[in-house]
């Protein structure tokens, strides 16, 4: 029952609709001068770009193992059964690890703000709760965003490859990058062109592996240091009490003599 | 003397200034204003220096502490407590660097309630919170012996075993930790510095660097407030550091060899630049000197190898943080002045610490052996700032 989001490039003719209707949802201000803006930002969860005469989309991936909760302290951001990955901006404490983590480099921050928050897309979550589609899905006039199940949105990405091969490269960018994501994208260039990190440096691992690999031993590394400490304190003491038990005794047969 | 007395107080008396300033842009106008972190460099300078470093350089507590009453190396018994001093203070500094640097210190105890046990950063945390927990009462007999309290110091030779023993395994667990920190972003540091022994190497160059600290501050110390030095304990700390150099270099390079960058280290890049220039002040210069006899019984050559030895590593951590991203990021991060000039208000802070505390707590025991040859501290060359022995003045 996990959702999702398609976009493909190919239908998009790069109106920006999605980002206006991104904005109003989030209560972000949208004017022609933020429209001209081209990258993401603390008030820009999602951007479209232009090259050329084609377009592309950016957003947040929503991965099916997000860095972003893993690396968190405080557990801010965590992935919903329905796909969302959201922010709780109760619980951070702004540590922009997250930020660090992402190889998307989607997490963005308020840097102005006396008490700031980090943002970035979160796939309208009340909207899904609520049976509706995201907001950039439903203003999107040609389609090119499309929000659905997860598995129907990938068999149906597949089904566009297969009707059109010359108008799609042969791949679907999010379905095994960092062990799968929550956003595809259909296109006929490379998404790496616009920004995005080539799917051969991320690779397939869900990053939170990177760092689970080191964190999973710590439960056995720690009895097992705390024995060999204590085992060391224990023996290079015991030689000093036996050395000096051993000069007592000595000098008392020594005494006794 | 007096002139330069004045001197030095000025100097302090302007970076304080200068640091209040900033921690004034910091908390009225936001980290934007104060720094220049940006999205793509979202961590700076004082996450690679303040917290990074600041860690590392704290790291003679533990080993010190490790060496005397783990190890039972008694010759070492008269650094264990400047070591531990200096630890103590490291790791306040590094919280309050860290409340510079979240965004929202306000709520660092969230740590306490919000807990995320896959963090590195949670773990870091906590071990760090603990460990100055463990500092604070291993530093606290100093306090009670000023004031001669006998009954609290014995309640803590009761439980030091406990402290000593948790002690190293918090400083173990966490100055890997600052490490592992960096296993996330394979697709984002360079390779130069982006390994999955990252972990390990954090521990052993803590460990160098520990052992260099020591080095330097009791001879900084003795110099700067006229203490006695006993030349053994230099000599045995000057034999450990260079042994701790060389088990820094094989891994490292072995770890270059095992991925195959041998050949790249050696092609001139931005990135090569600054290893070099890494790998020169903590390997080749130090080991070269140490390897002669007349450095290692020399405790100003000591000296100068212990500062080398640290500026390497310091060099060392700053690339992981700073340098080895900025080709992913695509520009340059430099500092803005404010930035630095916090920094530099912590180290400040940290020196005049440290002279208060040795000024009014018995840090430095009184001469126990005046038939060992004292430290000549008139030639000593000492570069530091002498601060710290007007601190308090």
């Amino acid at each position: 029952m996990s959702k999702a989001l398609l976009y493909d490039a190919t239908m998009c003719i790069g109106c920006k609709q999605c980002e206006s209707g991104c904005a109003q949802q989030n209560n972000l201000p949208y004017d022609d001068k933020v429209a001209a803006e081209s990258v993401q930002s603390a008030h820009k969860y999602t951007v479209v770009m232009t090259k050329d005469d084609k377009f592309m989309r950016r957003l947040c991936m929503h991965c099916e193992k997000p860095a972003c909760a893993s690396v968190c302290p405080v557990g801010a951001f965590h992935k919903t059964k329905e796909g969302p990955v959201v922010y709780d901006v109760w619980k951070c404490i702004g540590c922009r690890y997250c930020m660090v983590a992402c190889v998307f480099g989607q997490p963005k921050y308020e840097w102005q703000s006396l008490n700031p928050r980090v943002r970035k897309c979160i796939m309208c979550p009340d909207l899904i709760a609520a049976g509706k589609q995201t907001a950039c899905a439903a203003i999107c006039p040609t389609g090119a965003t499309k929000f659905g199940e997860r598995d129907d949105l990938i068999s149906e990405a597949k089904d566009r490859i297969r009707q059109s091969p010359s108008t799609y490269l042969p791949r679907i960018y999010g379905l095994n990058e960092v062990g799968g994501t929550s956003v595809f994208i259909l296109s006929s260039v490379n998404a790496e062109e616009y920004g995005y990190p080539a799917s051969a440096k991320i690779g397939d691992t869900p990053m939170p592996e990177y760092t689970g690999r080191v964190m999973d031993r710590i439960p056995d590394f720690i009895p097992v240091w705390t024995l060999a400490l204590g085992g060391i304190y224990w023996i290079s003491h015991r030689r000093d009490e036996v050395a000096a038990a051993e000069a007592e005794e000595r000098k008392q047969n020594g005494s006794g003599k | 003397m007096k002139i330069k007395l004045t001197f030095w107080k000025v100097v302090f008396i302007v970076i304080m200034a200068l640091g209040l300033y900033s921690s004034f842009i910091r908390y009225f106008r936001g980290l934007g204003a104060v720094s220049n972190m940006t999205d793509q460099f979202p961590w700076g300078l004082w996450i690679g220096f303040d917290c990074l470093c600041g860690v590392m350089l704290a790291a003679g507590g533990f080993c010190m502490v490790g060496a005397v009453y783990l190890f039972n190396v008694e010759r070492l018994h008269s650094v264990v407590r400047p070591a531990v001093l200096t630890a103590f203070l490291g790791y306040i500094l590094f919280i309050v660097g860290l409340l510079y640097d979240l965004g929202r210190p306000w709520y660092i105890w969230h740590q306490l309630i919000y807990m995320n046990p896959h963090s590195v950063m949670f773990e870091v945390g906590m071990c760090v919170m603990t460990y100055t927990t463990v500092l604070f009462f291993e530093f606290l007999p100093n306090v009670f012996e000023r004031f001669n309290l006998q009954t609290p110091i014995r309640l803590i030779k009761k439980i030091y075993p406990v402290l000593i023993v948790l002690g190293i395994l918090l400083s173990t667990l966490h100055q890997s930790s600052l490490g592992s920190l960096y296993l996330i972003m394979p697709s984002k540091l360079h390779p130069f510095w982006y390994t999955p022994a990252l972990p390990f190497f954090f521990f052993a160059s803590a460990v160098a660097v520990g052992l260099a600290m020591t080095i330097f501050e009791s001879t900084q110390s003795a110099k700067a407030f006229g203490r006695h030095l006993e030349l053994s304990v230099l000599v045995t700390l000057g034999g450990a550091l260079l042994v701790a150099l060389w088990v820094n270099a094989l891994l490292r390079f072995e770890d270059y060899f095992r991925r195959g960058l041998i050949r790249q280290i050696f092609k001139p890049s931005y990135e090569a630049y600054f290893l070099w220039l890494e790998l020169t002040l903590t390997f080749v210069i130090p080991i070269t000197m140490l390897s002669f006899k007349k450095v290692r019984l020399s405790p100003q050559w000591l000296y100068l190898a212990s500062i080398c030895t640290v500026l390497g590593f310091i060099t060392n951590r700053l690339n992981i943080a700073l340098i080895g991203f900025e080709t992913y990021v695509g520009h340059h991060y430099i500092p803005k002045w404010t930035e630095f000039s916090i920094t530099l208000m912590i180290i400040a802070m940290g020196f005049a610490l440290f002279g208060l505390a040795v000024k009014y707590l018995p840090i430095f025991p009184e001469a126990r052996h005046p038939v060992q040859p004292r430290l000549r501290t008139e030639t000593a060359p000492v570069l530091a700032t002498p601060v710290l022995g007007h601190a308090g003045d």
